[in-house]
């Protein structure tokens, strides 16, 4: 993924580091690579770089790792925003 | 399909590992975005070549893009292909939609008779479907092992060699400009329904002067409108995916301002001389408006941006958006009357 930043600070990751077990399944699952371990310990490189699809929360077994995931598309966003406005609960998204 | 084979769990299909002419085409249409919603497999059991007890379990999503990247892919393999209904969505989009989940996972173990096809008790899942697979539920709730595989089907063969080992290339979503490129017909596709609103009121709006409603105007200035949209598509559209690593900034609304603004300067110097100075001033922002708003739009098809990166650009660019749209208007309506 070299080459692609997106927006900085925003992420809603967050890594307990007293509650990780040092499992490693955050390492596998990580489309970008972010999640190392050393020493039995998670190490966590440039969150920045999250684009919180939440598969390591999902897969760690001791809720070491927080993440509010979701589609980062403008459309899903947009209709989101219009289906509040207008009150309508619709949960179909677009792709 | 080639043939069935008898299991003790039942006929099970036997597909090819290459394409046929027929899948070709398919792909073609998927990928232009004529049958995208509605091109699916049977979710179950299938196999390739002449799988035993032993062999892998490969589990999938049922969009048929997605199982025919995963078949494919395994000439000279021998191997089970589990289906799992994802409602026709492939693999990262339906795990991120929860459709491609633990429940469906286990459901389709249960459905299949899957522990009494295979003696192992192995799943090999694509990397991407992590997002909404926990591989600990899924041990938990029918006994088999998850082991993530690739993010690409083409690195399975090796995933396989290595027994079952994936190494960081392999784990690493890419964008490169092949991936990037192959999503512009689609994102064109799509913009046919909202284009013709569009361009109907924008001949409308066009009509619009001293003599109320003119239709010589209309057509003339209607033209140039469409001219104008038909630039900001190609600017947020096409050169925004094909120049993505390159256009400088992070949002994609300033993105698409950059890519539209060759564009937009081509169509002004072509359509200057015969038009006023609003004309012209509208038609500059309408183009990068539309660029900006489509580069907008094309977050949804990256493997990089955050919901939280979009929600925060959305929130700066739109009100950009939407301001232009009207000055655009103001200008366009105020033009005959100049």
């Amino acid at each position: 993924m070299r080459g692609y930043r997106y927006i900085d600070k925003v992420t809603t990751l967050r890594v307990d580091r007293q509650r990780c077990v040092g499992c490693g399944n955050c390492t596998v699952v990580c489309p970008h690579r972010l999640f190392s371990l050393s020493a039995g310990q998670l190490a966590l490189s440039d969150p920045d770089l999250c684009m919180e699809c939440g598969a390591c929360a999902r897969n760690c077994p001791v809720e070491a790792i927080t993440v509010s995931p979701g589609v980062g598309c403008a459309v899903a966003i947009l209709t989101a925003w219009v289906n509040r406005l207008l009150g309508r609960k619709v949960l179909s998204g677009c792709c | 399909m080639l043939d069935f084979i008898a299991t003790p769990v039942g006929p099970v299909p036997r597909v090819a590992t290459t394409a046929s002419a027929r899948d070709r085409w398919g792909t073609i249409g998927a990928r232009i975005g004529l049958i995208r919603r509605n091109y699916k497999v049977v979710p179950g059991l299938y196999a390739v070549g002449s799988p035993d007890v032993l062999s892998p379990v490969l589990v999938t999503a049922n969009y048929k893009l997605s199982f025919d990247a995963l078949r494919h892919r395994l000439s000279g393999i021998a191997a089970w292909l589990l289906v799992v209904d994802t409602r026709g969505i492939n693999v990262w989009c339906a795990a991120g939609k929860g459709v491609f989940s633990t429940e469906e996972v286990l459901q389709s173990v249960r459905d299949t008779r899957l522990g009494e096809l295979v003696s192992h008790r192995d799943l090999i899942l694509p990397q991407l479907a992590a997002t909404g697979v926990s591989a600990l539920a899924v041990k938990k709730g029918c006994g088999f092992r998850v082991f993530f595989g690739p993010v690409r089907a083409a690195d399975l063969p090796a995933f396989l060699r290595q027994g079952k080992q994936g190494d960081e290339a392999m784990r690493t979503v890419t964008f490169t400009l092949a991936e990037r490129a192959v999503l512009i017909p689609v994102e064109l596709f799509l913009l046919a329904k909202p284009l013709l609103a569009i361009l109907f009121l924008g001949f409308l709006v066009s009509g619009i002067g001293p003599s109320v409603f003119s239709p010589a105007a209309a057509l003339h200035r209607g033209l140039v409108l469409l001219a104008a949209t038909a630039g900001g598509i190609v600017g947020g559209a096409v050169l925004t995916p094909l120049l993505l690593p390159w256009l400088p900034g992070r949002q994609f609304w300033c993105k698409g301002l950059l890519a539209g603004l060759p564009v937009a300067l081509l169509a002004w110097l072509l359509s200057a001389p015969r038009l006023g100075a609003a004309e012209q001033l509208a038609l500059l922002l309408w183009t990068e408006t539309v660029s900006s708003y489509l580069a907008m739009n094309f977050t949804g098809s990256t493997p990089f941006t955050s919901p939280s990166g979009v929600e925060y650009e959305m929130r700066r660019g739109l009100p950009m958006q939407i301001a232009a749209v009207c000055l655009t208007l103001a200008l366009w309506l105020a033009a005959p009357f100049l």
